[in-house]
């Protein structure tokens, strides 16, 4: 496990993932564009293609920017769920980055939900 | 139509300058004193363009981006984004929501996103010799509260 040495000063990384019995949320944070998505995709990709969870939760909370990338990026992980059927959740879509997101039909596709931040995990 | 001031910006179609690209030109845009979801309406169809660029225009290979940014009368601003990259063979097929050439991370909603986030949008492209989008935009005027 990597140690969680970091000062103030940095930048929160783009993807933090947790798993808590079969499901793996992912907590996104800064701006998705293509280029940001990749390392992100990477990530979760690694870790749900040996976990198989149930569902992934894709945690939009601390995103600030997201352009049709991240549309891309949460279609992308629709598919990689459904070979085990699993299911995806975005959580914490925040109201600036609605538009885009309907734009895309995305509202058909997965769940969309707000959860109450439990700044006790922070 | 003359312009108030304007900026012009080039930069080699590498991804981590997608976000240099919308930030640079959103600094430029703030002395037209937009409100913040106007900001980040323009961030957004610019990222778009310059990712566009950056994935078809030039796929594989590194070319310059060019932006040139015109402040216009009444409020309007005009960002256009241009390449050198190897064009669209078919640009109203390119335009139609969800169609896209570059697999299954991509939406296909670059052109749908500038097209909803902009006032004015024209795409000009010649295969083999590059594309250049035209994108145009109102910002409201503001009343100010101290007169």
């Amino acid at each position: 496990m990597e140690a969680e040495e970091k000062t103030e000063t940095q930048e929160k990384r783009p993807v933090r993932l947790l798993l808590h019995e079969d499901t793996l949320t992912a907590l996104l944070a800064g701006e998705i564009d293509h280029h940001s998505a990749r390392e992100i995709r990477e990530a979760i990709d690694m870790t749900a293609m040996r976990v198989r969870p149930a569902q992934l939760v894709l945690d939009f909370g601390d995103v600030r920017f997201m352009d049709s990338s991240g549309v891309g990026l949460i279609l992308g992980r629709c598919k990689i769920m459904e070979m085990w059927q699993g299911h995806v959740a975005v959580q914490n879509m925040p109201p600036k980055l609605e538009r885009i997101v309907s734009m895309a039909g995305l509202h058909d596709l997965c769940e969309f939900r707000k959860v109450e931040k439990d700044e006790s995990n922070e | 139509m003359k312009a108030m001031n304007e900026m012009h910006l080039n930069f080699p179609s590498i991804s981590t300058n997608e976000g240099f690209a919308r930030a640079a030109v959103a600094a430029f845009a703030v002395q037209l004193d937009p409100t913040v979801d106007e900001l980040c309406d323009l961030k957004t169809a610019v990222s778009e363009a310059v990712t566009n660029s950056i994935i078809h225009g030039y796929r594989d290979t590194i070319g310059k981006v060019y932006i040139d940014c015109k402040l216009l009368q009444d409020n309007w601003i005009q960002v256009k984004v241009r390449d050198h990259g190897c064009g669209i063979e078919n640009v109203e097929q390119a335009m139609e929501p969800l169609y896209t050439t570059a697999g299954d991370e991509r939406a296909g909603l670059g052109f749908a996103v500038m097209k909803n986030f902009t006032d004015k949008l024209k795409v000009q492209s010649k295969p083999g010799k590059g594309t250049t989008v035209i994108m145009e935009k109102a910002f409201s005027p503001r009343v100010r509260q101290n007169g």
